[in-house]
């Protein structure tokens, strides 16, 4: 007797669905329809993102000076004349040894305070509050603020050490400790977020891992080394390269407390590039400037990813 | 090895008693389950012994030293958690000589220990492999190797077959009992599933909210139990219990009578019952016979291949369940009468406390 394979009408629709998924031309047109649901995403970031990059690199090479017009393309030259640029060469030093400043203060401050403000206390809330509470001051408020603090006779500090007799430090007026004084600023301004993120990759950890810490008699010192700072290692990592690429963009606070003062000891990159291309016009040049930051960010970063797994898998 | 002696203890959770005045001593190398449903304070009990739990009140002795008042290290316990809590980032084998390290044992002895726990458990493949890189079975060996070279006085588990599959959890059953017998130390595991403390325990503490219902062997807490609470909870299917009134019956045994009018003769002595007339009868499936006095009909027929449950309904609407044989040849709808085991019925006074036949 033959069997029967005629096929249901009910399962042919489903059938004929599936044929359809493995036509080439089907899957074509189908990529081509959800294409169109990124689209805008592409193209806003197109236009925001990739253009302004790549223009950005194509201005570096041409001699672009707003005052006497297009020169057209000059090669070189423009990186030639930052490498010989005093101030410029100066600006990097600046800001690698802030970034130097801040950075591991972000991890380490950020972490001691999450893990000081990891609990349940009402006191403990108002405090995280307290210390994300600056982040959302604008940068003009806080110079303001810290100016005021750092003044070198009437400032905050110069009157708590007035009774002990001891002089106020230049933060303002120093070489030596104009960048360092902008560092403390940034501290204290957003050292709200690097705390937060700790504080949730704490709260990820289980609790359990605590108990059998604590019943495998791990001191405090050894559950931080051995359960608490694996267990965060990639939040770590994040805040590291968050405020490398943060940090490296200093440019506010410096504006506004010294102007990059005394005798450039605190000016930025930024500061730098915003100088010659919006005060000197040479667009070229900035850009230039901005090449050079950009990898500077960019191999910075990269170290940080490459030693945070390399440590993991150390 | 040692004992644990739990006098008083007493937990509270703000306005809730987690565990209340509870006092029990579990001799040495014993294996005691702590059973009961959630919520009833036998993990608050367990971590209290642990150390990660205060105790609001009382006194907690491991091997006759005090010792709710030292760190859970100091304990000399060790606990295998339901979710294993393997250390994530480190090797089977740093996660079993962690607790090792901490308190300063030499290298060669660490090496020497963890060789020796892992062979016992059948991971020395698995030494150098991370949690992750493990099933649920592995991990939870390694979780019971991490407790083994400390070579604790007691051994706690907190419900530690929970997250394994039906076929693991019956196998994990049997090498717990195994290395029950290998160690004899004292342990205490704590579960709500009941064939895990018939299976394992020398004794079964069955508590419920917060308060122990009874102590005894696996079969004396099946057979004889203290109370309604325990009688319902220990045994699949549960007991049948069935609201009646007490009656007299014959040769100072009592009788009852159940609210669909038939009279059931019992061997509990009518003495040992004071009090409202009220009572409920407490049988179990395998002591319910095929024929007598009680009519049911059948609802539902539950083949489990070597027997079958069969559901009947009373008159008055109570249900029976009882035992038949596999291939009985029983339909939803029919007819039964049933007859009760004198000899094996309960009688549960107002207060639940289980009166037995003698």
């Amino acid at each position: 007797m033959m069997t029967d394979l005629a096929i249901p009408a009910a399962a042919q629709p489903a059938r004929k669905a599936r044929a359809a998924s493995r036509d080439p031309e089907a899957v074509g047109r189908r990529s081509l329809w959800n294409m169109l649901f990124v689209a805008p995403f592409l193209l806003v970031f197109a236009a925001l993102v990739l253009l302004p990059v790549a223009l950005g690199a194509w201005l570096s090479f041409q001699d672009y000076d707003m005052l006497s017009g297009y020169h057209g393309a000059v090669g070189w030259k423009n990186y030639v004349e930052l490498w010989n640029d005093r101030i410029f060469i100066r600006s990097v030093r600046n800001t690698v040894w802030f970034v130097c400043l801040t950075t591991p203060a972000f991890v380490i401050v950020g972490l001691f305070l999450a893990l000081a403000l990891n609990n349940a206390w009402r006191t403990s809330a108002v405090l995280r509050s307290v210390f994300f509470g600056s982040s959302i001051l604008s940068v003009t408020i806080v110079t303001l603020i810290w100016r005021l603090v750092y003044m070198q006779d009437r400032g905050l500090i110069a009157n708590l050490l007035a009774p002990l007799g001891i002089p106020a430090p230049a933060f303002i007026t120093s070489e030596a400790l104009a960048l360092p004084g902008i560092a403390i600023v940034t501290g204290w301004w957003i050292i709200g977020l690097p705390m937060m993120l700790f504080l949730a990759a704490l709260q990820q950890i289980p609790r359990e891992l605590y108990e059998a810490a604590a019943l495998d008699n791990a001191a405090r010192w050894r559950t931080l080394v051995s359960v608490t700072l694996p267990a965060i290692r990639r939040t770590i990592v994040l805040v590291a390269v968050l405020e490398v690429v943060l940090q490296f963009q200093l440019f506010g606070q410096a504006h506004l407390i010294t102007g990059g003062g005394p005798n450039n000891a605190s000016r930025p990159i930024v500061m730098f590039i915003y100088e010659a291309g919006f005060r000197d016009w040479a667009l070229g040049y900035a850009a230039a400037a901005s090449q050079v930051l950009f990898v500077l960010m960019m191999g910075a970063a990269l170290l940080q990813m490459w030693l945070g797994r390399t440590k993991a898998e150390g | 090895m040692a004992g644990i002696e739990l006098q008083r203890v007493s937990k509270r959770f703000g306005q809730v008693d987690a565990v209340s005045d509870l006092s029990l001593a579990i001799g040495s190398g014993e294996f005691a389950v702590f059973l009961g449903p959630s919520g009833c304070g036998k993990t608050t009990l367990l971590r209290m012994i642990a150390g990660l739990e205060d105790v609001t009140e009382g006194e907690i002795h491991i091997g006759g030293e005090r010792v709710d008042q030292l760190a859970p290290g100091q304990r000399g316990v060790a606990m295998v958690f339901q979710h294993y809590a393997l250390y994530p980032h480190m090797s089977v084998h740093d996660n079993m000589a962690f607790g090792l390290k901490n308190i300063g044992v030499p290298r060669d002895e660490i090496a020497r220990k963890v060789a020796d726990a892992a062979r016992m458990l059948e991971i020395e493949p698995l030494l150098q492999r991370k949690p992750t890189q493990l099933s649920g079975g592995q991990k939870q060996r390694v979780a019971i190797g991490r407790a083994i070279v400390k070579e604790p006085k007691a051994f706690l588990f907190d419900e530690p077959l929970s997250n394994l599959d039906a076929a693991l959890r019956s196998r994990t059953r049997i090498e717990l009992a195994r290395l029950h017998q290998q160690v004899k130390s004292t342990m205490v595991f704590v579960t709500h599933d009941q064939v895990e403390a018939m299976t394992l325990a020398t004794r079964i503490v069955v508590m419920n909210k917060g308060k122990i219902e009874q102590v005894g062997s696996p079969m004396d807490v099946y057979r004889r139990p203290a109370t309604k609470f325990v009688a319902t909870f220990v045994g699949t299917p549960a007991m049948n219990v069935l609201p009646g009134e007490l009656a007299v019956g014959s040769g100072g045994m009592a009788a009852v009578t159940l609210r669909d009018g038939s009279r059931i003769e019992t061997a509990v002595p009518a003495a040992a019952l004071k009090g409202p007339k009220e009572i409920e009868v407490g049988i179990r499936a395998e002591h319910v016979g095929g024929t007598g006095a009680i009519r049911a009909k059948v609802e539902v027929v539950e083949r489990l291949g070597d027997r079958s449950l069969v559901y009947g309904r009373l008159g008055d609407g109570a249900v029976v369940t009882f035992e038949e044989a596999g291939d009985v040849a029983l339909a939803i709808g029919d007819a039964v009468t049933l007859s009760f085991d004198p000899a094996q019925i309960h009688l549960f006074d107002a207060q639940g406390r289980a009166h037995h036949a003698t």
